[in-house]
């Protein structure tokens, strides 16, 4: 009951930077795959501190645009900036070293490796210490460790999967391991959270308690959100600002409201021909 | 905070924060508390648990807690919420801890009708419950919390963490000298006739009443159930029941405090049986459910287990079957069995043990509902010295305890010490001790219906004493009834022996007024869910899982057994199941049909599924339900299906005359 200090979960360079500004901006973004073309002069920016929806029918990009801002993808064209800086020939490795961290479609979690495994993972990037010296675990990689596993333990306290610590993740029902997939992505102690379909196949309580998790992380974390979501109340509820991509190209920008009231989404959604 | 133990005060030993200080001084660096907090356990000693408790009750009174305040404690069991209880004692104020479960309109009339002034509560879940019924609470003043999780953004104005409050009283003891002295004093203050705790109890009818207890009641049944089982302080007892619910505050708070013995607290309600493991308590406390669970988690584990494994288990758990109790009464066993056994204890029993948390308990108890005599002795064969005890919360917990050798399954014991029992005319058990509450606060007209001028309480449940002189419980006085043929029906004895079989939950059993007794049946989803992936059963819900015609078939065979047994025994011969039916949904106490410790709320039941008893005496085969039910999160949703009703065969009863010729 002594360790009652909350190590932030943020790096120290986000302080830098206030609430409201751009945090990263996509100026005319244009990816092709051979002849398809998956995104077309997209821009938007997403700013510090809020919670960005990216929605659209399937195939609209979405996952695309999350793939190029956190460099799996090279866009062809156009410029991506991030806390202020253009970016050049970005690797997903490099994202996650400058702050971007990301959950997926299709859970992607070692399977075999306990919860505590999956989301020490997460600080991987962290570890200064050698493979040599973290296996003889003495002096310093040991206060490393255990300085690692306390911030692990940390966001398993925030996530309430402390039952399932050492249970092996591909045991779990699917929900927990959405939720030990953003715990792994909480651990890079990211300044941009991407999250795809963080909410797909849950039932109303779990999305209730991913919702929850997501605004607590926003607000006690301070870090920016930037997400692809189905479930439209969620993402109304949840989001700040909306941008809606469809064919690739974006046709909506604004708050819930805004993008509710917007006479190119409701056609989008709806199939109007093109 | 590093000032020396607080003084022993001198004089008597009459309120549970002069027995924390005189712990803090006597068994200064011996563990009070444990809590598992971030994959580690934590230990405050008593002394530690002192400075936390005077650190908090300085802080409340700089937000103005004033003696005789009522303070409303909700949460898990959190060392922080136990340091809670005592600080608001020392001050002089009641805590009045509310079941942490409720829904925030039961928890609004507690809060109402206490005249709470301040909240100390667990986390965002408790203080949204709170502020979602904050206009029906004019008299409650601040909020504080412990977990801070997701509250950085609340208006702070009367909401405050338990540290920031705790930091207030270590502020004011850093600048005014007199600060301790003053809480000293106020705990001085405190005499053994004053209200230490109002507890309300979840009653199975009408809304709940506020049981006051003194320091006295308290006092003298923690000491005397220390007593009788010999605990002191190095036991150590984990904390998971409800805070608000009178065993866990005799338990594991007034127990500990006067035994000095340990209390530990999980990491949350899921790692329960995880974190017993590793404590090892020496003292546990649960109620048959939890041994039903228990039991089940280990029996579905051992249907996966390899083809050795499976046969070792069936084999010494035989042995420990014809031995086991015996040895754990110290009776004399053939020496054959008893080297057997101890092989069992090596390669069976103690690895059980451990892996149920039970490597070190010396005392088990079990309480609230009646024990299937199968589980009962199959932990004790196991070497568990599991126990019954029967009371109430208007008893400060004990009337009735098994002392160690004379344990039986269909008993709840002698007496417990200082304890007077006596039987009324109708068949009502009724004691007086000194645990006896002081009464039931704003409720003159339910104390004088509960208790006697002269002290003697109205417990509510029918019984008698066997020749061993022992009670014997039978079900509660007013649901005790005849069926038209005159022929006796106790529900809850028929109830509690078709939930002694693995794959039935929960049962509501009729007949009063009625030709034959009926039932409604809720299958267990954990039996039924495993037996279905053993037999390619596929299901979506518990809705289609109930309704399954092969689950039915189960249920029937089960239903088939109680008959066969019941016919042999002359009391209840009578009361053989004619007909029965499976739910669709499972009881549940959001949806008022069980209390918050999970009894049914039989006339509730009757009321809601009114045309389902219908069916069940009209001669349906089927009858369409449509109702209402509300989520955990306190949303309504709907049901509907059709529930199907099966008919069972009546055995004759051998000696005596058939009651009448089985009709249809």
């Amino acid at each position: 009951m002594k360790a009652d200090v909350e190590p932030r979960l943020v790096s120290a360079s986000a302080a830098a930077m206030a609430r409201g500004d751009v945090l990263l901006s996509v100026d005319n973004v244009s990816l092709s795959f051979g002849g398809v073309r998956a995104l077309r002069d997209v821009s938007f920016d997403i700013r510090k501190g809020e919670i960005r929806a990216i929605i659209g029918p399937n195939g609209a990009g979405k996952t695309s645009m999350l793939n190029v801002i956190n460099g799996f993808y090279h866009p062809q064209g156009g410029i991506i900036t991030f806390k202020g800086k253009r970016r050049h020939d970005m690797r997903p490795y490099l994202a996650a070293s400058q702050g971007i961290a990301r959950t997926f479609q299709n859970v992607a979690l070692f399977r075999g490796m306990s919860t505590l495994d999956n989301i020490m993972t997460g600080r991987t990037l962290k570890m200064r210490r050698g493979i040599l010296a973290q296996a003889i675990y003495w002096g310093a990689s040991q206060r490393e460790e255990i300085r690692h596993r306390e911030a692990v333990e940390h966001i398993i306290d925030f996530l309430e999967i402390k039952h399932i610590r050492k249970t092996p993740v591909g045991k779990l029902p699917y929900g927990l391991q959405k939720r030990v997939e953003l715990g792994r992505a909480l651990a890079t102690e990211p300044e941009l959270l991407l999250l795809d379909e963080p909410m797909a196949g849950m039932n109303l309580e779990e999305k209730q308690d991913m919702s929850r998790f997501i605004l607590t992380v926003k607000d006690t974390f301070d870090t920016t959100i930037a997400l692809i979501e189905h479930d439209m109340g969620v993402v109304m509820d949840l989001s700040d600002r909306i941008v809606v991509l469809d064919y690739g190209r974006k046709i909506a920008d604004g708050t819930p409201g805004e993008v509710q009231g917007n006479q190119a989404v409701i056609d989008a959604y709806l199939g109007i021909p093109h | 905070m590093h000032s020396k133990s607080p003084a022993v005060e001198a004089g008597p030993l009459d309120t549970l924060p002069k027995v924390l200080l005189r712990n803090a001084a006597q068994y200064a660096d011996r563990p009070a508390m444990r809590h598992k907090n971030y994959g580690i356990w934590q230990t405050w000693t008593w002394q530690e648990l002192a400075h936390e408790v005077r650190a908090f009750a300085i802080g409340l009174r700089k937000i103005g807690l004033k003696r005789g305040d009522a303070v409303s404690i909700i949460g898990d069991n959190r060392p922080r919420l136990y340091a809670a209880i005592a600080a608001v004692q020392s001050l002089g104020g009641v805590p009045v801890p509310v079941y942490q479960d409720a829904v925030a309109d039961e928890m609004a009339y507690v809060l109402e009708h206490a005249e709470v002034r301040f909240a100390v509560v667990g986390d965002q879940e408790q203080v949204d419950k709170i502020i979602s019924v904050t206009e029906r609470l004019p008299k409650l003043e601040r909020i504080v919390y412990d977990e801070e999780r997701g509250l950085a953004t609340y208006d702070p104005a009367r909401l405050h963490s338990f540290k920031h409050v705790q930091g207030l009283g270590r502020e004011e003891m850093r600048t005014n000298p007199g600060a301790e002295a003053w809480w000293l004093a106020e705990i001085a203050n405190g005499k053994g006739g004053d209200v230490s705790v109002m507890l309300y109890t979840s009653g199975t009818t009408g809304r709940p009443k506020g049981v006051m207890l003194t320091y006295h009641n308290i006092i003298v049944s923690a000491a005397n159930g220390n007593k009788f089982d010999g605990f002191g302080p190095h036991d150590l007892l984990l904390a998971y029941l409800p805070m608000a619910w009178v065993g866990d505050h005799i338990f594991s708070y007034a127990q500990a405090y006067m035994g000095a013995m340990c209390v530990c607290c999980p990491e949350s309600p899921e790692t329960v049986v995880e974190d017993r493991r590793e404590i090892g308590p020496t003292y546990f406390f649960a109620p048959p459910r939890v041994f039903e669970n228990l039991l089940t988690q280990v029996m579905v584990r051992m249907e996966d287990a390899g083809w050795l494994k499976k046969h070792m288990f069936q084999y010494f758990l035989e042995v420990a079957r014809r031995s086991g109790e015996q040895i754990l009464d110290g009776r004399p066993v053939a020496l054959h069995d008893r080297l057997l056994y101890r092989l069992g204890d090596l390669l069976v029993y103690a690895p059980l043990r451990n892996r149920m948390g039970f490597s070190r308990t010396r005392v088990a108890y079990t309480a609230g509902e009646a024990i299937g005599p199968e589980l009962f002795r199959f932990y004790r064969s196991l070497g568990v010295n599991l126990k019954q005890l029967y009371g109430q919360t208007e008893a400060s917990v004990y009337i009735t305890m098994q002392p160690d050798g004379e344990v039986y399954p269909d008993t709840v014991g002698r007496p417990a010490p200082d304890v007077e029992i006596k039987i009324a005319d109708n068949g009502e058990v009724m004691f007086k001790s000194p645990g006896v509450f002081l009464k039931y606060y704003k409720n003159e007209a339910a104390t004088k219906q509960t208790k006697t001028p002269d002290g003697w309480v109205h417990t509510g449940d029918a019984g008698f004493f066997d020749q061993r002189g022992h009670l014997k419980i039978i079900d509660r006085a007013k649901d005790v009834g005849r069926l038209n043929g005159g022929a006796l029906i106790a529900p809850k004895y028929l109830e509690n022996r078709i939930k002694f079989f693995p794959e039935v939950r929960e049962a509501v059993a009729f007949g009063q007024g009625h030709d034959y007794v009926t039932m409604f049946i809720n299958i267990d989803p954990i039996s039924v869910g495993n037996w279905a992936e053993r037999n390619n059963v596929s299901y979506a819900s518990y809705q289609e899982l109930a309704g399954h015609p092969r689950v039915e078939e189960i249920v029937a065979k089960r239903v088939d057994e109680l008959n066969e047994a019941l016919s042999h025994e002359p009391q209840m011969a009578g009361s053989q199941i004619r007909r029965f039916l499976i739910l669709p949904k499972e009881l549940d106490a959001d949806d008022g049909e069980l209390t918050r410790t999970q009894k049914v709320r039989r006339s509730f039941i009757a009321e809601r599924y009114e045309a389902l008893i219908t069916a069940l005496y009209d001669g349906a085969k089927e009858r369409q339900l449509s109702m209402e039910v509300t989520f955990e999160d306190g949303r309504k949703g709907k049901i509907d299906g059709d529930v199907r009703i099966v008919d069972m065969k009546i055995y004759p009863i051998p000696t005596a005359e058939p009651l009448r010729e089985a009709a249809e």
